[in-house]
């Protein structure tokens, strides 16, 4: 048994019977940086719900160290969560505290730490986003990638052993590219941690990540080290890896034909 | 032709059995919402800074809408009670009617509408904006429960407010009905206040008035909270919500009124 | 917002709605007008007492003395006993007189003492033998109507009504036993 610390196994998902996935499999290491990539709407953010138990599969499980998820009470859930971070695509960063007080808040909820450590480990924190100097900020004070910088630095706050990444490069700037980038790399390597990467960059996602896989069509459509799918002559591979617009994945949404709607 | 009508009037009664449907889950829902409140309010108590934080939302915060509330509902009581009193020769009674009326009835139910227009919307759209801004799922895979450090604080500082309000309420009216009767008017200091002493009863009128004002406080909060956390995660979904609770509240709260009345009344 | 701000904001709030509370219960309520230092407390039986309820007034030359403590039925005499309660720094003799008032014509009523002339002083437990009952409107206007009548009747057999009801009313009020 290799040590997984997640596993997917044959999950299916649909919001209100809409189905969104159809039995996918995957595997993530201890220790490894995993990447998920996929269209806008392939159910990403989704599965990253799933594996925080914040939704329940339809059919399949996810497991965390070992652990059905859904099967948890909500205790055991809380206890699961316990051990995971996660970057909200949107930051979601509470609005009446401020910068300080938001990355606090996982510390002083969950921990007994005096207040004179929960500063120190704040600034620190802060300081490894860059952001040490905006601390006394209101989240509305921030732009939209500072905003994501202080919910990076918050959802590693207690060094968890599961961080989950959702689209953790969108909206910074290429010099905070490259820092967040190897952040996370060296957050992972350092914590022993299992980080899963939701993400659409390409370029930065197959820099860091040791695994990758493509989701299309509710199912995993391709998988392997970065090396291997940029070598791949899938053509579905070759279109995302390469931005092509025309190729097996569609670039519309599911959609009666444009001309006899627009005629109709 | 039957046709038609037997489909308009079966179309009408399902319409009409969805809606019954909709707000008895709702209930439901909300009672649960309100169980689960009580049974994580352990945290609120624990780190009472919370709890005090939120009392310094919704109570302090409304202080100067109900004292200016109360000022002029007393001087219009006084007033108006004064014109019909005169009439029979008792104006010194004036002093009784303002105090009954603001004790028992107008004290707790001014208050708990002022309340639910004040500080439950604000409670509701602060709610539903952190459940759109995916706040609160962020708080739940931080592995914090939502209901034990957001419900729970608000709930308790709802039903500590609202008492306290309602007894400000009752005695700035008071203050200004004096203001009215005595100077303004010339009724006498002394019978003003001997009357009212005379009449007002520390436990049929005083008491029961804080009762009505701790259910009210229940009910107002926990109608905001339970909007908030039902509200779609949209702009639209949230001022909806809004307004719902004021109209709810402001309904919940004059129904109750009545049946609260007639109890203490009859016990 | 500071934590200490809000502590004190909170504070001012507490402490304005416990005086506000404070407030109803002693200017406005009955809470400091029916705890009347210290009592002794005497009975007197009535054979009516109207509508005369526990913790009315008990007067004497227009100042509050005491209050009705209690109110209860006696099955030997068919009597009402009536319990009050007198302020401690007020003595009455023996043989006080206690009359059940109305203030007013339709207001409440409260019991009058009027102190009599014995030097021994009303003790805990004492009985005010003297009473006189409550006014029973009903009573009253019957009576006058009753009366009203034979008077007519004997009017009308001796010589023809000349005078004014409403001149008759105030002198047959006048003697209604006040
Ligand atoms: N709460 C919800 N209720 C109903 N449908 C939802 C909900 N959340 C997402 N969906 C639907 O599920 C699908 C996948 O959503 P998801 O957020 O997982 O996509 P994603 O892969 O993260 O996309 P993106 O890259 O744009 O963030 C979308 O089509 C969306 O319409
Ligand atoms: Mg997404």
């Amino acid at each position: 048994m290799t040590s997984n610390i997640v596993e997917i196994d044959n999950l299916s998902f649909g919001y209100n019977g809409r189905v969104l996935h159809k039995g996918i499999n995957m595997a993530f290491p201890k220790g490894k940086v995993v990447a998920i990539m996929g269209g806008s709407g392939s159910g990403k953010t989704t599965l990253l719900r799933l594996i925080g138990g914040q939704v329940k599969p339809t059919k399949g499980e996810v497991r965390v160290n070992g652990q059905v998820v859904h099967e948890q009470s909500r205790d055991g859930i809380y206890q699961l969560r316990r051990s995971m971070g996660m970057l909200f695509q949107h930051g979601a960063l509470f609005t009446d505290l401020s910068v300080f007080d938001n990355v606090a808040f996982p510390m002083r909820e969950l921990t007994d730490l005096p207040e004179s450590m929960i500063r120190d480990l704040v600034l620190l924190k802060l300081n490894a986003v860059g952001l040490r100097g905006a601390y006394k900020f209101m989240p509305t004070e921030l732009s939209g990638g500072m905003a994501r910088r202080v919910a990076l630095a918050r959802a590693v706050a207690l060094d968890p052993s599961i961080i989950m990444y959702d689209e953790p490069f969108a909206g910074l700037d290429p010099i905070s590219m490259g820092v967040i980038c190897g952040l996370i790399r060296s957050l992972n390597d350092a914590l022993g941690a299992t980080s899963i990467i939701v993400s659409h960059d390409v370029k930065e996602t197959f820099l860091i990540a040791d695994y990758v896989y493509f989701v299309a069509n509710g199912e995993v459509a391709a998988e392997g080290t970065p090396e291997d799918l940029m070598q791949s002559t899938l053509p579905f591979v070759h279109q995302f890896v390469h931005g092509e617009k025309d190729g097996p994945v569609p670039f519309h949404y599911a959609a009666p034909d444009y001309r006899a709607q627009l005629l109709g | 032709m039957i046709n038609i009508i037997v489909n308009m009037v079966s179309r009408l009664l399902r319409g009409i059995g969805s809606r019954m449907i909709a707000r008895v889950w709702r209930l439901g829902a909300g009672t649960r919402l309100f169980m689960l409140a009580i049974v994580y309010s352990g945290e609120s108590f624990r780190r009472f800074h919370l709890t005090l934080r939120e009392v310094y939302f919704t109570g302090v915060m409304s202080l100067l809408i109900i004292i200016v509330s109360a000022f002029f509902v007393g001087m219009v009581l006084a007033l108006q009670g004064y014109n019909t009193l005169q009439k029979y020769g008792s104006s010194e009674a004036i002093g009784v009617l303002v105090a009954l009326a603001l004790v028992r009835e107008l004290g707790p139910v001014v208050t708990a509408l002022l309340f639910a227009g004040r500080a439950g919307t604000a409670i509701t759209a602060e709610i539903g904006l952190m459940k759109t801004t995916e706040q609160l799922s962020a708080m739940e895979m931080m592995a914090v429960n939502p209901i034990a450090r957001v419900v729970a604080p608000r709930f308790w500082a709802g039903v500590i407010s609202m008492p306290i309000l309602a007894a400000l309420f009752s005695m700035v009216g008071v203050l200004g009905g004096y203001l009215v009767a005595v100077p303004l008017i010339g009724v006498d200091d002394g019978a003003f206040w001997s009357q009212m002493q005379a009449n007002v009863d520390v436990r049929a009128d005083i008491i029961n008035g804080v009762i009505k004002s701790v259910v009210f406080g229940v009910a107002c909060t926990m109608i905001a909270l339970f909007e908030g956390f039902d509200a779609p995660p949209t702009a639209e979904g949230v001022s909806h919500a809004t307004t719902r609770t004021v109209v709810i509240s402001s309904l919940t709260v004059l129904g109750l009124d009545f049946v609260l009345t007639s109890f203490m009344l009859v016990v | 917002m500071d934590r200490t701000k809000i502590d004190l904001w909170v504070g001012v709030f507490v402490a304005l709605g416990a005086a506000a509370l404070l407030g109803l219960a002693m200017k406005v309520g009955n809470l400091t007008s029916s705890k009347i230092g210290d009592t002794y407390s005497v009975s007197a039986s009535f054979e009516n007492i109207g509508g005369l309820k526990p913790n009315a007034p008990v007067k004497s030359a227009g100042v509050v003395v005491g209050r009705v403590a209690d109110i209860s039925f006696d099955s030997k005499t068919y009597e009402a006993v009536v319990t009050i309660k007198i302020d401690k720094r007020y003595q009455f003799p023996k043989d006080t007189f206690a009359n059940i008032y109305t203030a007013g014509l339709l207001g409440e009523q409260y019991i009058g003492l009027e102190a009599g002339g014995e030097d021994d002083v009303l003790k805990t437990g004492d009985k005010i033998s003297q009473t006189q009952d409550a006014i029973v409107l009903e009573k009253m206007i019957s009576q006058f109507l009753y009366n009203k009548a034979s008077e007519t009747d004997k009017e009308k057999s001796a010589a023809p009504a000349t005078s004014e009801p409403a001149k008759e009313k105030s002198t047959e009020l006048g003697d209604a036993p006040f």
